[in-house]
């Protein structure tokens, strides 16, 4: 709405650029781990311990080890020289949070959708829901110690995904491989709208 | 209205949560007066303005402008004022409407034009 230049005033400070990447997958996949891993600041989060009530809800009886689960807002931000702040949202990964989705992807650069190749079909959901809403995502396949390994292309197989979107293996504990997860993501984006809509400008 | 049961326990801890539910904040309303919307990464800053003589300042108020003294994305603000971001808004928007506060928003176009893709781009590339 307002896009003039800060005009100084009070402290004197420019107005950051801001984007935002979103970071989606199943319940217990590592998207907080993710966004820790390249987060400047320990990722801001409201956790609750898990209640009886939730385990059936979350359906945790093949992860192992994951005593809590994210309900609300989580993001983690990446501070550039240039001004830039990118702002990496957790989506919340219980289906009674959906109504959080459109805010979070309103003007969102795109998605990195986190899968677990042990239970592939949890990302689906956030799949149907970037498709549904035209957000571009790619597929970071979490790498767990003791998950099995496959072929990327397998893996576009089993998702039934299109064959433009990126699929990559991630180890979502690591800096460098997240780096490389967003790069991919961005590079896919910038590509993809000079062919959807070359010409717009 | 309860009293805590009487097991002499405190139970307004941390982890209870806000004694002061929190849309009491903004007298019940859910929703700003003002047509302005606040997205999660548009940045607020005060503008250093009087408030008219028939606008009180609440507390939370006066918190939101000392925080946007500088230039403040709406989720920082929100995760230091640490209360809901429905809060937030309705709040950002008494200050919008008073003219005491002004809200720079982020690219909104279905994704982010060229330029910002390579902003970001090259920032990831260097880190």
């Amino acid at each position: 709405m307002d896009s003039s230049p800060y005009d100084g005033g009070s402290g004197g400070t420019d107005v950051p650029s801001t984007a935002k990447i979103l970071v989606a997958g199943g319940f217990g996949v590592g998207k907080t781990t993710l966004v820790s891993a390249i987060s400047e600041i320990r990722p801001l989060r409201t956790e609750e311990p898990m209640s009886e009530r939730s385990v059936g809800v979350d359906d945790t009886a093949d992860v192992r080890a994951k005593t809590t689960t994210t309900v609300a807002m989580d993001f983690g931000r990446i501070s550039f020289k240039s001004q830039l702040v990118l702002y990496l949202f957790g989506t919340p990964g219980q289906e009674r949070f959906w109504f959080m989705w459109d805010d979070l992807s309103l003007g969102a650069i795109g998605a990195v959708v986190l899968a677990d190749t042990r239970r592939v079909g949890d990302c689906f959901a956030s799949i149907d829901y970037f498709e549904r809403n035209g957000v571009p995502f790619v597929v970071a396949v979490n790498c767990f110690d003791g998950a099995p390994r496959f072929d990327p292309e397998d893996i576009r197989i089993a998702m039934a995904l299109s064959p433009e979107v990126p699929v990559v293996l991630c180890d979502a504990r690591d800096r460098d491989s997240v780096r490389s997860v967003l790069v991919n993501l961005v590079r896919y984006v910038m590509a993809n709208k000079g062919h959807a809509s070359a010409g717009a400008r | 209205m309860t009293e805590g049961g009487g097991h002499g326990e405190r139970w307004f801890d941390h982890d209870a949560g806000p004694v002061v539910r929190p849309y009491a904040l903004t007298k019940g309303r859910t929703l700003s007066d003002s047509s302005v919307s606040f997205g999660l990464i548009d940045v607020v800053v005060a503008t250093g303005g009087r408030q008219s003589e028939y606008f009180r300042l609440g507390p939370e108020h006066r918190r939101i402008l000392s925080i946007c003294r500088r230039p403040v994305p709406v989720v920082d603000l929100t995760s230091e004022i640490d209360l809901p971001l429905g809060v937030v808004r309705v709040l950002l928007g008494d200050l919008t409407s008073e003219g005491l506060l002004r809200v720079v928003s982020a690219q909104r176009q279905p994704v982010p034009d060229q330029r910002l893709l390579r902003m970001v781009l090259d920032g990831l590339q260097s880190l």
